[in-house]
């Protein structure tokens, strides 16, 4: 490569030189949103991961939630994925493309105004979002939690976002858009139809809403949303940032361009299809599933594309990986990215599947991916890009090294067990005597894996130790320098037109009108507003297709509340499989039309306790009465928390009637006027379930919301049993 | 029943719609008409002459 190095020493050459009066223009590149961002990703890494680290060790001593709702496993993992994701990740998004995109455009970001409105509206959302998750707000949805408002704030950030990178894209000085811009192109189109197709809700309170889809249906956009947010938010941004700071950190070009081109094309076109891959052998129809599965597998060749071509950059040059803690982070970010990738395609096989699902083994592949592609990428940009923006060495390269190997250790303590884990449970569950029968109990194949659940949270406080010397680091280093907030540089504007393609094409047009371009991005996003009108023709079409499926009463109609509130859904199923194992411990095997009351559905991903598709009528209301006091009352070794303020709040009544005008707005036939008289048949009901818990010597405030938990509890799978002869 | 693949479909496609149109306009353009210059052109940036050795691994 040494002929090019001389380009280094001036501007690179005018794009067309027959344009002489082409004149170098002076510009600056803004590192003050890229600072911000940074500090941001460091902050949340930290607090994401905390919060990880106590739901973790829940697991194996819940009596760490200090007997506090907001503290309790089912509030705070959804707070842990969302702060990962949307704060550590999404942060780190910003930071990198805010960095990366303004240097292969040649351009500052579009408007400083924008930026600002960006960060600060982000970290608005993810204060507001945390808060509200503790609170016990959340939509039910998986890695969609945040209610409505929240939702719409998101919407409202990214389309700002959009305005500043397309309008960076816009008045770039360099002609070509390297494949990295590629990659956050696609980023944000696709996360912003996700996010808006995925989070129809119909609010009934200020804060509080139901889901516009309902069981099956509910199920399927769900993980179409949620395998895209891995491809879209943890794979594509992070494939672009890869393709910018990789080879900068190696000082080497990409290993083969052609390569980052088809395998980003291929990637984007196969992976919004594989979502079904989540509901294996649910009540999904088949055909869906067969698809999904065949995208799943097909992905492994663009997924290895990139990896091949991340790791092929540094051919020749691995004695610098040895010196260079930065590349270290990203060999093993890339090495991970593989695996992860690999591994997805594997467990997307419905026989690999019906092993995997719903135990551990997904919860150590996500973090193979989070840990080790995301967090690991992430640490690498860290210390690449602060040193640089604040002018300075980093204060320590031996510290930078020890992070990289408390990290690595980490991951492998953090993944082996959770492997092992998975695996071991899955064989108990499906485990029988020779004479037919189950043979374990759940509760056994639980205390089985406590020790690795131990071991794990080991390699969780090693990944987080390294993170804080990171922290260390990187303060001293800024505490050294000091921030070059506009980088003064230069390049030559782009020709007026282009002269290779004869006719001025469209796209030329538009690049030289920012209005115009604004215009048709807010077309863009209204097409998502029309999308919006879709659903609302569907509904008519939620007819159940089993009779005996009646909605729930307004009793458990608010208790499925209180549990979607709770987060039951983070630890408890509620789909039963057609397995042997499963029908044998749980009842019969759930179908579609079970579910179509259900806004939202709450299918669950992990079985950590029992599945609860039929629980309605195994035990007597007194036995769920204790269970929620103390699960260790009922099930001593449970690692369940204890929920005593079940006890003693009230049901919200006064929400009655807006929640069942919700619900029959969104198609469940309550009869009209029906919200006026609800809770009266609440009262009764609940009145019901006093006596009988009066009848085992249990008093109970008339309005308990445990009342309300077991009422709902009791009709979980009962509609289909009384069908059956 | 499963009516919400038509919503699910109708994006994903016109997602994928604008996916396309971006291919052919990057092919058009002759935007892959140089696959060997843009790779290395990222590893030079004019301005930045400060701490490009930052971790002295000469």
């Amino acid at each position: 490569m040494n002929e090019n190095v001389s380009l280094a020493d001036s501007p690179s050459q005018p794009p067309d030189m027959g344009h002489k009066s082409l004149q170098v223009e002076q510009f600056s590149y803004d590192n003050k949103s890229v600072q911000l961002f940074a500090f941001a990703t460091i902050f949340w890494s930290v607090i994401g991961m905390l919060a990880g680290l106590l739901a973790a060790v829940e697991l194996y001593y819940p009596g760490a939630n200090l007997n506090l709702p907001a503290t309790t496993f089912g509030r705070v993992r959804p707070v842990h994925t969302n702060a990962v994701i949307f704060a550590f990740v999404g942060n780190g998004i910003f930071m990198g493309v805010y960095y990366s995109l303004q240097r292969l455009c040649k351009a500052r970001m579009f408007s400083d105004k924008l930026s600002r409105i960006h960060f600060w509206g982000w970290q608005t959302i993810i204060v507001v979002g945390a808060v509200s998750l503790l609170a016990g707000y959340t939509s039910g949805k998986e890695y969609a939690e945040l209610e409505w408002p929240v939702d719409i704030a998101i919407t409202f950030i990214w389309v700002i976002f959009g305005i500043n990178i397309f309008g960076t894209i816009l008045k770039r000085r360099e002609s070509h858009l390297y494949v990295a811009i590629w990659f956050y192109i696609a980023t944000w189109v696709t996360v912003a139809m996700l996010h808006i197709v995925n989070s129809f809700e119909r609010p009934f309170s200020w804060f509080k809403s139901y889901s516009w889809y309902a069981g099956v249906q509910d199920a399927l956009v769900q993980w179409w949303y949620g395998h895209n947010a891995v491809a879209f938010f943890l794979t594509t941004p992070y494939l672009g940032l890869m393709y910018y700071f990789l080879p900068k950190a190696a000082n080497r070009p990409v290993y083969s361009y052609r390569l980052s081109i088809i395998h980003f094309w291929s990637l984007i076109f196969i992976y919004i299809w594989a979502g079904p891959h989540h509901l294996l052998y649910t009540a999904l129809p088949d055909w869906a599933q067969s698809l999904g599965v065949v995208f799943s597998v097909m992905l492994i060749a663009p997924s290895w594309g990139g990896m091949l071509n991340g790791l092929f950059t540094l051919r020749g040059a691995w004695d610098k990986v040895r010196e260079d803690p930065i590349l270290k982070f990203m060999v093993v970010a890339v090495t991970c990215y593989g695996m992860a990738t690999l591994e997805g395609p594997m467990l997307s096989l419905k026989s690999v599947n019906a092993i995997s699902h719903f135990t551990d083994w997904t919860i150590a592949h996500v973090h193979i991916g989070a840990l080790g592609w995301n967090g690991f990428l992430t640490f690498g940009v860290l210390y690449w890009i602060l040193p640089r923006i604040y002018n300075t060495p980093l204060y320590s390269k031996k510290l930078a090294g020890t992070h990289f190997w408390f990290g690595t250790i980490g991951i492998v303590l953090y993944a082996v067990p959770l492997y092992w884990a998975g695996f071991t449970q899955s064989m108990m569950w499906k485990s029988f005597t020779e004479e037919g029968q189950l043979k374990y109990q759940f509760l056994e194949t639980v205390t089985q894996i406590i020790p690795l659940y131990i071991t794990r949270s080991i390699g969780g406080t090693l990944y987080l130790s390294g993170v804080l010397i990171m922290v260390y680091n990187l303060y001293k280093t800024v505490k050294a320098g000091h921030l070059v907030k506009d980088e003064a540089t230069s390049a030559y504007p782009l020709p007026k037109a282009i002269t290779t393609h004869g006719k001025e094409h469209w796209h030329r047009w538009i690049e030289r009108r920012p209005v115009q371009m604004l215009v048709l991005s807010l077309v863009a996003v209204a097409i998502g507003g029309i999308l919006e009108m879709v659903p609302t023709f569907l509904i008519k079409s939620n007819i159940p297709t089993i009779a005996a499926v009646k909605p729930y009463t307004p009793l458990e109609l608010q208790g499925r509340d209180i549990y979607i509130r709770e987060g039951c859904y983070n630890c408890h199923s509620q789909m039963i499989r057609p397995f042997r194992d499963e029908v044998a411990r749980y009842g019969d095997y759930s179908k579609a039309g079970e579910f179509v009351y259900d806004h939202p559905f709450q299918w669950g991903s992990k079985r950590t306790g029992p599945d609860l598709a039929r629980e309605g009528g195994k035990y007597p209301d007194s036995w769920h009465y204790n269970h929620m006091m103390d699960p260790r009352i009922m099930s001593p070794g449970s690692i369940m928390p204890n929920y005593p303020w079940l006890l003693s709040n009230e049901i919200d009544t006064a929400s009655t009637a807006a929640k069942i005008r919700a619900m029959q707005s969104l198609g469940v036939p309550y009869r009209s006027g029906y919200d006026a008289l609800a809770n009266t048949d609440l009262q009764t009901q609940a009145r019901g379930i006093r006596e009988q818990l009066a009848k085992d010597k249990i008093k109970t405030a008339p309005n308990a919301e445990i009342l309300a938990v077991i009422a709902y509890l009791q009709r979980l799978g009962t509609d289909i049993k009384s069908v059956k002869p | 029943m499963m009516s919400v693949i038509i919503l699910l479909l109708l994006s994903s496609i016109s997602v994928a719609a604008l996916f396309l149109a971006g291919f052919l306009w990057s092919v058009k353009s002759g935007q892959y008409d140089d696959a060997d210059s843009p790779p290395v052109r990222i590893l030079f940036d004019p301005s930045s002459k400060t701490a490009d050795n930052i971790l002295d691994h000469e």
